[in-house]
């Protein structure tokens, strides 16, 4: 299993680690490890969030009002600092999500054309 | 919502910055742990889980710093901290912080203080709508000097004139009321019913004038100022409709005007009453005399240019509907200009100078506070070198030594400000007569703003040069090099500025000197009179009973023989006119040898109607012929006495005794001249001689009304006063006298421009000399302390003390040598700027040049005294074994 650790990762794309954590919490509230763990099998141990970006996009989405924090009691009785997606939450991840879409058909539609 | 979302999150941050701390730890270690745990599960030992776990999250203390640096909080606090360690850093130096703040209070206090008296004059619009449009017009006299209008022009602009939205004629008005209370006179003004529409200001209780109340034998009715209103009246509203009694005649107040009137053209005004002058212009009527200030408010859009465009053409094209006199033709056009500038006109040159003298003891100040920043900085380079070592950044140093030098600027604005407040009552009391707007002159919000922009302003500048000069010292010098070595750069920049501060002295020294010798010279001049021992008084009869001449002139007699039964009372007499008073009234005068054929010259003299007394009581010598004297009575021939300079003019090598002239009218019978007594000052003492003529008032064509009572005394003047009046109120006491003063405090009034820009100046002068002189001390002191080690060991061998203080002297007075040249090169530029308010003295007087030189090297001297006597004692097998 030490191979996991070594086996190459990205970074998350710039720009997108917000929409991932607004997808993520989409599901159901969690807490930052969660999140980290959730991006990594999601998309199959491509991507791979920083924690320390985790964090401070996790304190800019809640000061934006589409997450909230709460401190709860995890399975295993730990207090942990559980996120929420709000109703702005979820709009706002419906208009990234648009918009990426858009961006990424007009890429692959690009990339198409070359080949 | 987001923004109010950030704003509160980072609030309660700020205001719970352990528990917020505390949280953030917390999700840390959760995430640390919750890591561990899915390691352990996925087969890692405890240990080896830990261990990837902190690989994965890298730096715990980095990854915290980045969440809390992303948040806009931070830069706050980080701010907080910077103000904090300063305020640690300014307690630990009490005599630094102390002295600087003390600089920087005071040029922040003189500057928010002139600022104070400067910003409502010169910059601020007056205080009425639109103010920009409030024009003034004057006519133009013979000599091309501008003067009051007629009626008769009036009316004329007022209706051919499109230019303007209101117009209004005015002149001043000194009702006395009677009634309940004791006799009271008001200074008010007669005014056309468009006065306060031109102003922009209505009633604020009752109605304003109109058209119907001013015309001839038009109602009696006032208006009341409010302070009147409220002094008089008990600020009752019920007095509109009523009547009160002014001169003995009933008036109806019809209105009261808003205390936020600020009357501007006649500040001690209360009470107005309309003009009523008669429209049908009587050729030989008041409404030909040049005595009205015009007022008008332009049209919105139409610009002064214009407007005095369009005067122009009327002038240039009479039309018959509209007669005009030959004396008030205005062929030659009519002056227009902002109110603004036409009150600020006079006392403009010397606001400008003294606005100029505090910028320099400002930036004198700010000089010298970056000089001790700097001395300072370079005893603590070892500290900063360390810091930097450590990681701080450069910004990060910059900004908490900007911080620092903030937070000594705050202090000194908050002191500043406070000294302002102070001290623009100083100036207030100190201000010349002719100063407009006194009562607007106070610390107000924009005067707090200015000293608070100031302050910001500094502590950036004072800062900033420090700043940087520590944060670009190399790391390596400044870690290996003890404090008490030497620094090449700070000593260069420190000696720039000591050299600054020095020239910037001598500026104000050397104009101050310049104003100090005008003043000298001024009140060198002799005024022509004897002023010592005089009391002057305006005294007025009031009322029906003086509506004949007769009685006008019998009550004068009458107070007259009274005042001089007074017991120490030398001699007295009343005049139409008194010198230094501010009346300036001129007649035309004709001579019967001499026809006044040029009519480009000036025909006028000033006029005294005088009673017999007023020449020997003003101590007026009597050049030839004889004085004025009781037997000059109305039923024998006229008589009239001229001045010294216009009889050489007119007659020169001749003799004037016996020649006769027309004083004013010319039908009346030729008055003979009997005598020539000395020149007068009469408007001020530095203006030349005008042409006077004297006449007995009682064989004067009317009689002049008020008069002006000049009693010499044997003692003091001012201690008769009580006296005096109560003799005159012995004969009718409901005659108000007013304008009481000795002739010493109007001879000390009338150079009260240059007398309040000479006692700025000299006060700016000696603080500038005292922070120049503390500047070349700090500097030397400073740098005798950093060769301590030097001066020992030159001792050591064999320099002797007397070297010692010459080494160290050498240094502060070539700096001094310097800033004084360039001081003198920049005192003849700025000389330029007081060259207005200077009187009989160059502004290159060399003496003034020299001796203020002198002064500022003596003082240096001293300054330099002290850090090289204690140079002169360093003993050397101290400083060496210190090493």
């Amino acid at each position: 299993m030490v191979g996991a650790v070594a086996k190459p990762r990205t970074d998350v794309i710039q720009g997108t680690l917000d929409m991932l954590i607004l997808k993520t919490l989409s599901l159901e509230p969690m807490h930052g490890f969660g999140i980290t763990r959730r991006v990594e099998q999601i998309s199959r141990g491509v991507f791979k969030v920083n924690p320390g970006s985790l964090l401070v996009a996790l304190q800019r989405l809640e000061r934006a009002g589409w997450v909230d924090a709460e401190w709860q009691h995890t399975e295993n009785a730990r207090r942990a600092r559980f996120y929420r997606l709000t109703r702005a939450g979820r709009k706002q991840l419906e208009i990234q999500t648009t918009d990426w879409t858009r961006r990424v058909e007009a890429i692959t539609r690009l990339l198409k054309e070359e080949a | 919502m987001p923004l109010w979302r950030q704003l509160t999150r980072g609030l309660r941050v700020l205001a719970h910055r352990s528990a917020a701390d505390r949280e953030l730890d917390d999700e840390v270690r959760h995430y640390l742990d919750e890591a561990t745990e899915s390691w352990i599960s996925r087969g890692l030992s405890p240990d080896e889980a830990r261990r990837a776990a902190r690989m994965e999250i890298g730096n715990a203390t980095l990854v915290r710093e980045r969440v809390r640096a992303s948040a806009w909080e931070h830069v706050v606090d980080g701010v907080c901290s910077d103000l904090r360690f300063g305020v640690r850093r300014l307690g630990n130096n009490w005599g630094f912080t102390t002295v600087s703040v003390l600089t920087l209070a005071l040029g922040i206090g003189a500057t928010t203080a002139i600022f104070s008296a400067v910003n409502p004059v010169l910059f601020e619009p007056l205080p009425y709508p639109h103010a920009e449009r409030v024009t003034m017009i004057w006519d133009y006299g013979v000599d091309g000097s501008r003067i009051d209008v007629t009626f008769g022009t009036y009316r004329e602009l007022s209706q051919r004139s499109r230019s303007f939205d209101a117009m209004a004629v005015m002149k001043l008005w000194q009702p006395v009321m009677t009634g309940a209370a004791e006799p009271e006179r008001f200074d008010g003004q007669r005014v056309s019913a468009d006065y306060f529409r031109t102003l922009g200001v209505p009633p604020a209780i009752g109605r304003d004038f109109d058209a119907a109340d001013d015309r001839v034998k038009g109602p009696n009715v006032v208006m009341l100022d409010d302070g009147l209103w409220r002094r008089r009246f008990a600020g009752d509203a019920a007095i509109v409709g009523q009547a009160i009694t002014l001169d003995g005649a009933k008036y109806t107040v019809i209105g009261v005007l808003p205390p936020t009137l600020e009357n501007i053209l006649a500040p001690s005004a209360e009470i107005w009453a309309p003009l009523q002058y008669d429209a049908s212009l009587p050729p030989e009527g008041r409404e030909w005399g040049h005595h009205l200030r015009m007022v008008a408010r332009l049209r919105p859009g139409v610009r002064m240019a214009d407007a005095a465009g369009e005067l122009r053409a009327i002038a240039r094209a009479p039309v018959p509907a509209f007669v005009r006199q030959p004396w008030a033709s205005f062929r030659n056009g009519l002056i227009v200009n902002a109110l603004q500038d036409d009150v600020t006109r006079a006392v403009r040159p010397s606001l400008l100078a003294v606005t100029g003298a505090v910028l320099l003891v400002l930036v004198i100040a700010c000089v010298n506070v970056t000089n001790l920043l700097l001395a300072r900085a370079a005893q603590c380079r070892g500290e900063f070198a360390m810091r930097a070592a450590l990681g701080a950044g450069r910004g990060r140093m910059i900004r908490q030594l900007l911080a620092e030098s903030l937070l000594l600027a705050c202090v000194a604005g908050a002191l500043g400000i406070l000294l302002a407040h102070f001290g623009v009552r100083a100036l207030v009391a100190l201000s010349p007569a002719g100063l407009p707007r006194v009562t607007a002159i106070r610390v107000d919000a924009i005067v707090f703003a200015f000293g608070l922009a100031i302050t910001t302003l500094i502590g950036l500048a004072v800062g900033l040069i420090p700043a940087l000069h520590a944060s670009r010292d190399d790391l390596r010098v400044g870690l290996q090099q003890s404090s008490r070595q030497t620094a090449g750069g700070h000593r260069l920049t420190r000696r720039i500025l000591v050299v600054a501060e020095v020239a910037l002295a001598l500026v104000l020294l050397v104009s101050a000197g310049l104003l100090l010798r005008s003043l000298q010279r001024l009140f060198a001049v002799a005024p022509g009179f004897n002023a010592p021992h005089l009391l002057t008084m305006q005294v007025q009869t009031s009322g029906r009973r003086f509506v004949q001449a007769a009685a006008v002139h019998q009550f004068f007699d009458r107070a007259l023989e009274a005042v001089r039964a007074v017991p120490g009372v030398e001699s007295a007499g009343f005049t139409g006119q008194l010198p230094l008073s501010g009346d300036f009234e001129k007649y035309g005068v004709q001579f019967e040898s001499s026809p006044n054929d040029d009519p480009r010259e000036d025909h006028s003299a000033l006029r005294y109607a005088v009673t017999p007394g007023y020449i020997e009581s003003m101590g007026i010598p009597l050049v030839r012929g004889r004085r004025i004297d009781a037997h000059d009575t109305p039923d024998r021939p006229p008589v009239v006495l001229i001045n010294e300079s216009f009889a050489r003019r007119k007659f020169p090598g001749g003799d004037p005794i016996g020649q006769r002239v027309h004083v004013g009218d010319t039908r009346r019978p030729w008055s003979a001249i009997v005598g020539v007594v000395g020149d007068v000052k009469q408007t001020s003492l530095a203006l030349g001689q005008a042409d006077a003529v004297y006449v007995p008032s009682a064989q004067a064509y009317f009689a002049d009304n008020p008069m002006w009572l000049v009693v010499r005394a044997r003692g003091d003047a001012a201690a008769m006063a009580p006296a005096i009046r109560n003799a005159i109120w012995s004969v009718d006491k409901d005659q108000p006298i007013v304008r009481m003063a000795t002739m010493d405090a109007l001879v000390a009034a009338s150079a009260g421009e240059r007398r309040f820009a000479l006692i700025v100046f000299e006060s700016f002068a000696l603080v500038a000399l005292a922070l120049a002189a503390i500047g070349i001390y700090g500097l030397l002191s400073g740098s005798v302390h950093e060769r301590t080690r030097e001066i020992g060991v030159r001792s050591a061998l064999g320099a002797s003390r007397g070297d010692i203080v010459a080494l160290v002297m050498r240094q502060g007075m070539a700096l001094t040598a310097l800033g004084a040249s360039l001081g003198a090169i920049g005192a003849v530029a700025a000389s330029r700027a007081i060259v207005t308010l200077l009187f009989g003295t160059s502004r290159l007087d060399p003496a003034t040049y020299v001796t203020t030189s002198a002064v500022l090297v003596g003082v240096a001297a001293i300054a330099c005294g002290v850090p090289a006597w204690r140079a002169a004692r360093v003993d050397p097998s101290v400083t060496l074994r210190a090493e």
